[in-house]
Order: C-alpha cells, then structure tokens, then sequence
C-alpha cells in the first residue's frame, strides 16, 4: 500500500495542521510516513502546500512528482498543482472556492462544498476536517478514532470546546461522499 | 530530567530530532543565531534545554555561537551549534580553532542555496567546505552526512561519541529539504557522555596540574610536531570510521554515489525498478570525512559506469574520481541554487550513459 498526497490551500485553511495529523495517526497505525511542508517565501492570497506519503514499503523522495490524490482547498492551488495529476488519480477540490475545472478524462474528481458545510455547522475553519470527512470516505487511509485522539492532544485547554464541531465537521464531510 | 521515551514513535522534523537527539546525547550547552531552514532547532533547544538543566542561547552572532560552543567544550561539557551555509562561512574560523585546539564538539549545517545569501531551499554546495577544512591550516572534521529524520537523530548520537573519542569536531551535514520534513523517529541510542575520560579539560587547577587548551605553537618546529600529531589522529579516524549504505552494487552495469537527501531520491529508481534494463547499484557515502574511496575503487573496477549524483554544480565528484582513479568512466548529474534532481532525471540520465557505450560498443 502506498499513497501519495497533495494537501493545499490558503494559509489558514488549516492543511498543516490536517497533514501533520493525518501523518501522526498513519505513523500510529505503524505505517511510514513523510510529511513534507512548505516553508519561507510565499505570497499573501497563494499557496501553502504539503507532501504526504504513506506506504507500507520505505518511503524515498518526499517530493511527489506523481499524486495519487489532491486535496485542493482554494483555486490557485488547483492551478499550481492540477499537472501532477496522473490517470487514476482523485481530485478533491472544495468547490465553495474552486468552480473551474479541467475535464480530466480518468480523473475521478469529487467536488465538496467544505466551506459552505463548515460555515452550516458553524465554523468556516473546520472546512478542512470536511476535507479530510470526504477524502477518508473514499480512500480510507486513516483509522478516524486514532485520528481523533491525535486532534485532542492538539485541542487542549483553551481550544477544547472546538473538539466537537470538527469531529461533526469530519462526518459531514464523510456523508456528503455517501451521498454524492 | 525529561528525556523521551526510548520505546515511544515521534513525528518530528529533521531539525528537532537533531536538537532532541543531541539533548539525549548529553548535550547541555548549545549556542545559535537564526537563519532558515534550520530555526527548528534553535526553537526546540530554547524549550527544551530548560527542562534538563542545560543551557540554550540565543547569541548575537554565528562568532559568538562558535566561540561559545569552544569555551564550552574547553571545559569538558558536550556543546553544539547550529546554522545554514552563510552562517556556517562565518563560523570558519572558529572550527579551525576548535580543531586546532582538539575540541571536541558537534556543528550543523542544515544546507541552503548559495553563493552569497542564496535562498532559502536545498542545497548540497558546501561538500567542499565540510570536507575539505573550510577554515585555515591543515585541519579535517569528521562529516557526517544523514538521508532521513531517523538518521539525522542517529547520527546526532554518533558525532557526539566520535567528537570525544577523538577530541574533533564533527559535522552534521544535512539540508532544508532533510530539516523541514517530518518523519516518524525513536530516540533509542543510549547516551554515553559519562564514558569518555576528559582530563584534558579546564576544570580547575585545585590541587592538580593544570591544563592548557591552545591552537598557538609560536617556538619553531613545535607547530610541526603538533601537525604531525594531528595528522596521525586523521589517519586513524579514516581507518576505524568510515561508515557507507551499498545497494545492489553486485552485477551492476552502473553504481550511483549520492549522499544525504540525493541519496534517498535515487534509491527510487533502484528499489522501484525503474530502469528494467539496467542493472543500477548505490554506494551512499554516510561518513563524508573520511570518505569511503576504498569500496568506490572496488566497485568501479566491476561496474560499466559510475554517475554521481548532487545539488551541487559537482563537489563530491571529485572525490569520487580520486578514489575511483581512472578505472571506469565517472558521470555527474546535478542540480542547483535549490533545484533538487528528481527520479525521472536521472533514469533520463543513466540511459543515457548506458546507450552511449552501447553506441560505442557496436562500432568497435
């Protein structure tokens, strides 16, 4: 099993902190992990963006020249990375902020409309947890209870009451995929 | 004493399991003056230094961080700095007294883009620097260069020990690429700062003979003496530590040497059989100084071709030539000013190597 994944959005999207758990919980599940983030000089209104791979195997270059999946939060980011796509992989844009896109004939894309789900259970901020809700769904990389006690060693303390709505926003995400 | 679990996984960055590493070596002094990429570890040693009793400071200068690191060890205690290439120019000098003086010590180098301020990504362009003295005189640190978090934590373990076996300073060369990411660590090599004997160091002349720490032999023939000495030192050190990964080198048409964050790259195209055709091997030099010029002669009397491969405009290449002394045909393939090879880059390249003596073979 291998999986290499391209999480980026907008500084504040909230895919470090989805990627750096993801990473955590898969390295709990014993699996190799290589979490490789972005850094220095970007601009204002571009990307932030983060390599993930996980695979049963050693794991070589952290930089994916080939996604398996995107997890695409805001347009720019569509656009930065729509050309590491291959034939067979899967698309997941947040479509509350990416309307256009390439007709990628063996491209499975699946849009979801995670700011508009987060804003509707009542924080935009967890847009990315949806992300994560329908992603999961289709590719079930990550045990969600392991995934969760990662998120609660984060949301400690003054953050706590915030456990709940991602945890709901997680479900949202996965439901939106059952009924897509 | 808050240490880390020996038997517990860390997501970690290159850059904090290098810090940790050296606080669970027994590091407890540790100077550093900011620079990207390699923040990381200034950050995790001012949390954590605190909890264990040591002391981390965040000094005014990369000068005062090396000359604080060569008080420190003066006096016996395991110290470290940190920085990236620029700041490692200006660290030079201090390294060459540290090992004029045979302080032992550990520095690193998470590389970045040069010359000059550079930028900020990956970068493998000061092999020269870190093998070759970078600082005046006849002087060698020991190198050492890992290719994964867990190695870097490792190796971190290592240069302690071989700092004090030898009384050198040892060099941690990584790069942006090896400190920004995070993998998966477990921090289970035992500490041994206790088992190294330093009455060499300043530790109070109260009753005992006292010591001298210097790098000045001013009277005539004493400094050729003290190099002799030195150079002994060196000869035993190229005898007993190097260290090096070799893959698939039996039966290979073409062996790669690449070290660090190159390394791991190119064991893609081996390990996932991306040349079906040609036989690929890889020599993955760990120890930079002393280099492994003895298994690269061996290897390059059996093999079609040897390609080395950098981010760099070609450092250790050179030293590969050296070892491999004419036995077979050297190629190199690099990458600079933050370019890092990719895998496709350099199956393009091997097949190109390889279809050129085909071509050559069938006109003889």
């Amino acid at each position: 099993m291998s999986e290499k994944v391209i999480l980026a959005g907008l500084g504040g999207q909230g895919m470090m902190l989805l990627g750096r758990l993801i990473a955590q919980a898969v390295m709990l599940e014993e699996k190799n992990v290589t979490f490789f983030p972005s850094y220095g000089a970007e601009v204002r209104g571009g990307t932030a963006y983060y390599h993930l791979t996980v695979s049963d195997e050693e794991i070589f270059s952290p930089v994916i020249e080939e996604a398996d999946a995107l997890i695409m939060m805001n347009f720019p980011s569509y656009l930065k990375f729509k050309d590491l796509l291959k034939p067979g992989s899967m698309l997941f844009v947040n479509s509350s902020m990416i309307d256009k896109i390439d007709n990628e004939a063996n491209i499975d894309v699946f849009r979801i409309p995670a700011t508009k789900i987060a804003n509707d259970i009542g924080n935009v901020v967890a847009s990315n947890m949806v992300m994560l809700g329908a992603y999961n769904q289709v590719k079930n990389l990550v045990s969600i209870p392991i995934f969760l006690s990662c998120l609660k060693n984060v949301l400690k303390g003054r953050k706590e009451p915030f456990f709940e709505v991602n945890k709901l926003a997680i479900e949202r995400g996965a439901d939106f995929i059952k009924n897509f | 004493m808050k240490l880390a679990d020996e038997n517990k996984k860390y997501l970690l960055t290159g850059n904090e399991a290098c810090a940790e590493a050296a606080i669970q070596a027994g590091c407890r002094f540790y100077y550093g003056y900011p620079i990207t990429p390699q923040n990381e570890i200034l950050t995790h040693m001012a949390i954590r230094m605190p909890q264990v009793g040591g002391t981390s400071i965040q000094v005014e200068s990369e000068l005062a961080a090396i000359n604080m690191v060569h008080g420190s060890a003066a006096a016996g205690a395991r110290a470290m700095t940190s920085s990236s290439s620029p700041g490692i120019s200006l660290k030079q000098e201090g390294i060459s007294y540290l090992a004029g003086s045979e302080l032992p010590c550990v520095i690193v180098n998470v590389q970045r883009g040069g010359p000059g301020l550079g930028d900020i990504s990956p970068s493998q362009a000061d092999y020269f620097q870190a093998v070759k003295g970078g600082g005046h005189g006849d002087y060698h640190t020991i190198v050492l260069a890992p290719s994964s978090v867990q190695e870097t934590a490792d190796l971190v373990f290592d240069a302690f020990d071989l700092a004090d076996r030898y009384r050198n300073p040892v060099m941690i060369l990584g790069d942006a690429q090896l400190g920004q990411m995070m993998e998966s660590v477990v921090f289970n090599k035992k500490c041994k700062p206790n088992s190294f004997k330093k009455d060499w160091a300043l530790t109070g002349a109260n009753g005992k003979k006292r010591n001298i720490i210097k790098s000045f032999y001013p009277v005539r023939g004493e400094l050729e003496e003290f190099n002799a000495k030195l150079q002994a030192k060196y000869s035993l050190i190229k005898s007993k530590e190097v260290r090096y990964e070799e893959i698939n080198t039996e039966n290979a048409d073409i062996v790669i040497v690449a070290y660090g964050t190159c390394a791991r790259i190119c064991k893609e195209v081996l390990m996932e059989n991306k040349t079906p055709n040609i036989k690929v091997g890889l020599l993955r030099p760990i120890t930079l100084w002393p280099y492994p010029s003895q298994i690269i002669q061996e290897i390059s009397e059996k093999v079609r071709a040897i390609l080395t491969v950098e981010m760099s405009a070609g450092q250790m290449v050179e030293d590969v030539r050296l070892s491999v002394s004419g036995k077979c045909p050297v190629h190199f393939y690099g990458r600079t000013g933050g370019g890092i090879p990719s895998p496709k880059e350099i199956i393009r390249k091997i097949t190109e190597i390889i279809s050129v003596k085909e071509e050559k073979t069938s006109v003889t």
